[in-house]
């Protein structure tokens, strides 16, 4: 029964192109996945760790920017003399970069979490992403600055029976996106249903009691940052990649918000929230635009049913619904006895 | 006389010009039951948290086996086969009790990451396995019938279990209890006591700190009190209860009048 809804949904979600051919709707849905595998990633810190990172596009950026770089070669001077190059490389070796650079800088900070707890962390991470920003916007010579990193090469791959093939077009970025967010939330379900996501939750839970059944606290929130830090590396490539083009606004501070407003609404700490969340409060704008809504009046109608889902589902959707579900579930078999 | 399982030489805690543990010095033996009692504030919890790694000791030196635990972090310590309880009940309210023992059985998996994320069979095999050993520990201490309830919605009595429990399933060799029946009706103490004894039987040597003063009499092989810091007296129960000083500190006349 389970099995067969998630084939059908997969079926659904891979067939959709095919019979939606307004390009417009793909291309919000592109972006609105890429968010959502973002967010997912957010997710396994903030929902499973319980860590606030108020930095996460932080890692988004630097996987958009290191993907960016490796597909379009760079040469920059590091001191007088010493000279840093690197000829343009395939697109697929760009986005394994980001998520190793990603992974990378989310160890340092995975390492510094430890140290600085609770609204220190905070304030940290956001500082943390407004300093990418800053260095994205200053290192012209390697970044570009405001004049943005343009020309970003597409994905080109070699698929049997096509051979070299290049992803222009929205259907096949649209299936890349999903192929990415498909194996990050198997990588996360994975993770939170083993040992090392009962040592997440523990810790989230009561670190004393965790440390003291011999949970290496520290272990666990660094290989957390780490995956969550490599998956929205692999993020911010797939949108450098798909957009085309980058600046030094991927490191804004909204879009951390946008993260967090998924992962909230949707249910911290549940594998579907993000999704739910994401899919709810990405497509919202655009429907609310579709229904011709003057647009001051988009954006109330998007805050009141933010704080609605907040007042009235503090735990979020998809907590919410299964109770639900349960509670009826549990009333239709005590019914006949 | 064999080697003692943890030896405490002259610990001292210090926070800043209070002494909390002064030069106070015990051992605790392979396979025994030993009873740290005192008054309120005489350092019990205080050398608890210095030997299990959450507070560092200022002086003295904690040998588990012969190795120094000083400075050692608590998860260090659990390695060791030092686990502890906490005096506030501690459970993971927001998991199901099963979900706690899981959590308890964690040193005694080894996932690794990189497995885990590739989906390796031996992850799923070792996560039977350990549902399995979980229900077996919650079969244990009569807490099989609650699995799948959340680890906060257990009575109280129950929840103290639960901590015992996810203690046990970390497979100490040295369990530390601190004050486990406090607030506990004399009934479910009883049961306590009887658990205690198979937990014991089990070749768990038990480091208890309690202020039940039946419960430490009848279950202890060997008890110290500690009075400011200080340790005062270290025999066994009988010897215990007629020691002058531990009536004046502790027990108090009335006590030695009705036991004595």
């Amino acid at each position: 029964m389970k099995a067969a809804l998630t084939a059908a949904w997969l079926a659904l979600l891979v067939t959709l192109p095919l019979w939606m051919t307004n390009q417009y709707a793909l291309h919000i849905l592109i972006v609105t996945g890429i968010f959502i595998v973002a967010a997912m990633s957010l997710n396994l810190l903030l929902g499973y760790t319980g860590q606030l990172s108020l930095g996460h596009v932080a890692f988004f950026g630097i996987g958009a920017y290191a993907s960016a770089l490796v597909s379009l070669g760079f040469k920059v001077q590091l001191a007088p003399g010493v000279a840093l190059a690197l000829d343009p490389k395939p697109v697929w070796c760009g986005m394994l970069a980001a998520v190793v650079v990603a992974g990378a800088f989310g160890w340092l900070i995975g390492k510094l979490a430890f140290r600085v707890r609770g609204a220190y962390f905070v304030i940290v991470s956001i500082s943390f992403a407004e300093v990418m920003r800053l260095v994205a916007v200053n290192w012209v010579e390697l970044t570009q600055g405001p004049m943005a990193l343009n020309n970003i090469p597409p994905l080109a791959l070699w698929l049997p029976g096509v051979g070299e093939h290049a992803f222009w077009k929205k259907p096949e970025n649209y299936w890349l996106t999903l192929g990415v967010a498909v194996v990050s939330y198997v990588l996360i379900r994975r993770l939170v249903r083993s040992r090392a996501g009962r040592a997440m939750v523990a810790l989230r839970e009561n670190e004393p009691l965790a440390t003291s059944v011999g949970i290496d606290v520290t272990r666990y929130l660094v290989l957390t940052t780490v995956v969550s830090a490599a998956m929205a590396g692999a993020a911010g490539a797939l949108y450098a990649h798909y957009i085309r083009i980058v600046d030094p606004d991927v490191f804004l501070f909204l879009y951390t918000v946008t993260m967090v407003i998924m992962v909230i609404t949707g249910g911290k700490g549940t594998l579907a929230g993000p999704i739910v969340g994401g899919l709810i409060f990405g497509l919202l704008p655009e429907t609310l635009r579709a229904a011709a809504i003057r647009p001051e009046v988009q954006w109330i109608v998007y805050g009141v049913l933010m704080i609605l889902v907040l007042y009235f589902l503090p735990a979020g959707i998809v907590p919410a619904v299964r109770q639900w579900w349960e509670r009826r579930r549990g009333a239709a078999a005590a019914a006949p006895a | 006389m064999t080697a003692p399982l943890l030896a405490v030489d002259r610990l001292t805690i210090r926070f800043g010009g209070l002494v909390a543990v002064d030069q106070a010095s015990f051992e605790v033996r392979e396979g025994e039951v030993l009873s740290l009692i005192g008054p309120n504030g005489a350092g019990k919890t205080t050398a608890f948290n210095a030997i299990t790694g959450y507070l560092a000791p200022s002086a003295g030196d904690i040998r588990f086996r012969g190795a120094r635990l000083n400075g050692l972090k608590p998860n260090r310590v659990a390695e060791l086969g030092l686990v502890r309880t906490f005096q506030k009940t501690s459970v993971f309210g927001g998991r199901s009790v099963l979900e706690n023992i899981l959590i308890g059985l964690h040193l005694r998996s080894e996932q690794r990451p990189l497995a885990i994320m590739l989906g390796l069979p031996s992850v799923a095999r070792e996560e039977r396995a350990l549902e399995t050993e979980a229900r077996r520990i919650l079969g244990f201490v009569g807490l099989g019938a609650r699995a799948l309830e959340l680890g906060a919605s257990l009575p109280y009595g129950e929840q103290r279990l639960l901590e015992i429990a996810v203690a046990l399933a970390a497979r100490p060799q040295l369990l530390l209890l601190d004050e486990p029946v406090s607030g506990m009706n004399p009934t479910e103490t009883e049961s306590f006591m009887a658990k205690l004894a198979e937990i014991r039987s089990l070749g768990i040597t038990v480091l208890l700190v309690e202020h039940d003063m039946k419960m430490v009499m009848g279950v202890s092989d060997r008890i110290v009190c500690l009075n400011q810091g200080r340790v005062i007296a270290n025999g066994t129960p009988a010897e215990i209860r007629r020691d002058p000083e531990v009536i004046r500190a502790y027990l108090g006349e009335r006590y030695a009048r009705a036991h004595g």
